[in-house]
C-alpha cells in the first residue's frame, strides 16, 4: 500500500466512529488503530440510548457525590440508642457537622460528622455491621 | 484442652505470613489486621480475613491498641499473635487482650514487664544466681552515683537505658572525665526515646560475642532450651546474620552451661511461653545475662532448622494451654543453620531502598528455606522497617552451610529496589567469619576495610 493512499484512509476514518480498521490487499496488511477513550459523553451509536443514559448518569454521580467513609475499625449503627431512630434516612439533608451515625469501639461511641451540606443519596453499610478503617458507609450529594 | 478457633495476626510482613502458616497447618482460622498501604500484601491475601484498621503511620495502625482489640472483637478472634516488635513487649497490650478475653499468644504480662525494665532484669538475675556483667545494682539516681559506681567496676563503662534495649539507648565511656556529660546526655536521650529516663551501668566488655538461648515453657513452669544462637554479626546492635550452634560453643560442657544458664534465667522470672535469653561470651568463654527478649525474634526459623520443632505451632499451642510437648533430653541438634536477613537498603551504606521489586527470583534447593511476604511487583512500603526476606540455609556442618549460603545468595535475585545480598555475599566469603573467629565489632571491622580499600 502506498503512502498517499494511507494517509487517505486515516483521513477518511477521522470522519467515522471505527476505532480499528484491517485491509489485507496484495499480500500486504494494514491494521489502523484509533486510541481514544470513550467518555461518556461520546458513546458510539449503536448502544442504545437507555444503556447511554444509564452510563453517563452513574459516571456523572460518581464524579459528584461525596463519600463518607469510617476513620475507624468497629461496628456501625444507625441510631444512638438501640431502639431510638436512625440519626438519618435516604434523602434527608443534612448539614456539616451533622451526626450520621455511630461507630462502636472497644465500648466507645464515635459520632461520625457530615464533611458537607447535602441529601443522603445511599447508605452503604447495614445496621449493626462490622466496618474497618476507610470502609465507605455513606454517599452523600453536595448542594 | 483445645486450640484455638481464631487467631488474630497483630503484625504485618514475613511475620505475618510465618504466623499464618502455622495456623493452617494447626486447622486454625486467621484474621489479617492490615494499615492500608499494606493492602496488596501476601499474608492479607492468604488470610481467612482481613480488616483494615488504619492509616500507614503504625501509631494508627499496628500499634493502635483499641483498632486491633475492635477488629478482634468484630471478627470473633479467641487469641492474639502479636509477632515481633511493634506491640510484643508491650505489656499493656498484653494486658488489655486479657481482659478483652481474648488469649494473648506470648508470656504473661509480667513477663512481659520484667523484660521492658532492663535494669530491674539484671538485678533479678544477680539475686537468682545467674551471672551478670558487673555493673550497678538496678537504675543509678545521679551523676555522683554513677562516678562512685563507674570507679569500682573500673573504665570502660556503658551507660544503659533500662527502658531501652536491642542495643537503643547505650552509650560506651571510657574516661572519668567523659562520664558526667554523659550520663546526663543518656537520661536525656532516654527519656525522648523510651519515655523513661532511668539509666543502668555496666563493664564494657570489648570483645564480646551475643551469644542467645531460646527458651519454652509451659503453663505449669515445665521449661525447656531449645539451644543457642550466635548473634554477633551487628551492624549498630541490629543484627545481620545468625546461626547456631555458635562457632564457639565448641564443647558439650559449654553449651550445656549456656542452656542451663537460659533455663535458669527464664525459670528466675517464672517464664511462661516463648522468649530468648540473651547472654555476651567474653573472650576467655564467661557467659553473661544482658537481657530477656519475651518475644518471638526475628532469627526463630535458625532454631527450628536445627532442631526440627516448628516454634511457632509450639508458641500457639503452649498459649492455649497445652503441656510442653518435649523433655529436654529429647531436643537434639542437628547440623549448622544460618540465616542471613535480606534487607531492602543499599549494601553498603545500609540506607533504606523502599520501592518496587519489577524482578523476583528465589533460591531454593536442599537445606534452603526463605521466609518473606514479597511478590514480583510488589510495593515495598517506606513506612516500616526494611527486613524483606530471611533466607536460612541447613548443612550438616559449618563449612556445608556456609557453601550453601553463599550458593543460595548467587540463586537471589531481587530487582528494582537495593537489597543487602552483596553485603552477605562478602562476609560469607571473608576469612574470619569463615574461621568462626568474630566478635561483635565484626561489621565495624570489614566496613571500614572496604572504605580504606576504596
Amino acid at each position: 500500500m502506498e503512502f498517499e493512499d494511507l494517509k487517505e484512509l486515516i483521513e477518511l476514518l477521522k470522519d467515522t466512529d471505527i476505532t480499528e480498521l484491517q485491509i489485507e490487499k496484495e499480500g500486504s496488511k494494514v491494521k489502523i488503530k484509533r486510541e481514544k477513550t470513550l467518555s461518556p459523553i461520546e458513546m458510539p451509536i449503536h448502544k442504545s440510548p437507555v444503556l447511554r443514559e444509564k452510563i453517563v448518569a452513574e459516571d456523572e454521580e460518581a464524579q459528584r457525590l461525596v463519600t463518607v467513609t469510617s476513620p475507624i475499625v468497629g461496628t456501625f449503627y444507625r441510631s444512638p440508642t438501640p431502639d431510638g431512630s436512625p440519626f438519618v434516612e435516604v434523602g434527608i439533608k443534612v448539614n456539616k457537622g451533622q451526626v450520621l451515625c455511630i461507630i462502636e469501639a472497644m465500648k466507645l461511641m464515635n459520632e461520625i460528622e457530615s464533611d458537607v451540606d447535602g441529601i443522603v443519596v445511599k447508605i452503604l453499610v447495614e445496621n449493626g455491621h462490622p466496618v474497618e478503617y476507610g470502609e465507605p458507609l455513606f454517599l452523600i450529594e453536595p448542594i | 484442652m483445645k486450640l484455638f478457633k481464631k487467631v488474630l495476626i497483630a503484625n504485618r510482613g514475613e511475620i505475618a505470613l510465618r504466623i499464618n502458616r502455622a495456623c493452617r497447618e494447626l486447622g486454625i482460622k486467621t484474621v489479617a489486621v492490615y494499615s492500608d498501604v499494606d493492602k496488596e500484601s501476601l499474608h492479607v491475601r492468604l488470610a481467612d480475613e482481613s480488616v483494615c484498621i488504619g492509616p500507614a503511620n503504625p501509631t494508627q495502625s499496628y500499634l493502635n491498641i483499641p483498632a486491633i482489640l475492635t477488629a478482634a472483637e468484630i471478627t470473633d478472634s479467641d487469641a492474639i499473635h502479636p509477632g515481633y516488635g511493634f506491640l510484643s513487649e508491650n505489656y499493656h497490650f498484653a494486658e488489655a487482650c486479657t481482659t478483652s478475653g481474648i488469649t494473648f499468644i506470648g508470656p504473661t504480662p509480667e513477663n512481659i514487664r520484667l523484660g521492658g525494665d532492663k535494669a530491674k532484669a539484671r538485678q533479678t538475675m544477680k539475686r537468682k544466681g545467674v551471672p551478670v556483667v558487673s555493673g550497678s545494682d538496678g537504675p543509678v539516681p545521679n551523676e555522683e552515683s554513677a562516678v562512685k559506681i563507674a570507679k569500682k567496676i573500673g573504665f570502660p563503662i556503658v551507660l544503659k537505658a533500662s527502658a531501652g534495649g536491642g542495643g537503643h539507648g547505650m552509650r560506651i565511656v571510657r574516661e572519668e572525665k567523659d562520664l558526667e556529660q554523659a550520663f546526663y546526655m543518656a537520661q536525656r536521650e532516654a527519656l525522648t526515646a523510651f519515655g523513661n529516663s532511668e539509666i543502668y551501668i555496666e563493664e564494657y566488655i570489648p570483645e564480646m560475642r551475643h551469644i542467645e538461648v531460646q527458651i519454652m515453657a509451659d503453663s505449669k513452669g515445665n521449661t525447656i532450651h531449645l539451644s543457642e544462637r550466635d548473634c554477633s554479626i551487628q551492624r549498630r546492635h541490629q543484627k545481620l546474620i545468625e546461626e547456631s550452634p555458635s562457632p564457639v560453643s565448641s564443647t558439650e560442657k559449654f553449651k550445656k552451661r549456656l542452656g542451663e544458664l537460659g533455663v535458669k534465667a527464664a525459670r528466675a522470672i517464672k517464664y511462661r511461653n516463648v522468649g530468648t535469653v540473651e547472654f555476651i561470651v567474653d573472650s576467655k568463654g564467661n557467659i553473661y545475662f544482658i537481657e530477656m527478649n519475651t518475644r518471638i525474634q526475628v532469627e526463630h526459623p535458625v532454631t527450628e532448622a536445627v532442631t526440627g520443632i516448628d516454634i511457632i505451632k509450639e508458641q500457639i499451642k503452649l498459649a492455649a494451654g497445652f503441656p510442653l510437648e518435649y523433655k529436654q533430653n529429647q531436643i537434639k541438634l542437628s547440623g549448622h543453620a544460618i540465616e542471613c536477613r535480606i534487607n531492602a537498603e543499599d549494601p553498603e551504606r545500609f540506607i533504606p531502598s523502599p520501592g518496587k521489586i519489577t524482578f523476583l527470583s528465589l533460591p531454593g534447593g536442599p537445606g534452603v528455606r526463605v521466609d518473606t511476604a514479597i511478590y514480583d511487583g510488589y510495593l515495598i512500603p517506606s513506612h516500616y522497617d526494611s527486613l524483606i526476606a530471611k533466607l536460612i540455609v541447613h548443612g550438616k556442618n559449618r563449612e556445608e552451610a556456609i557453601t550453601k549460603m553463599k550458593r543460595a545468595l548467587d540463586e537471589f535475585i531481587i530487582e528494582g529496589v537495593n537489597t543487602t545480598i552483596p553485603f552477605h555475599k562478602k562476609v560469607m566469603n571473608n576469612t574470619d567469619f569463615i574461621s568462626g573467629n568474630f566478635n561483635t565489632n565484626f561489621v565495624e571491622k570489614i566496613n571500614s576495610s572496604i572504605q580504606e580499600n576504596t
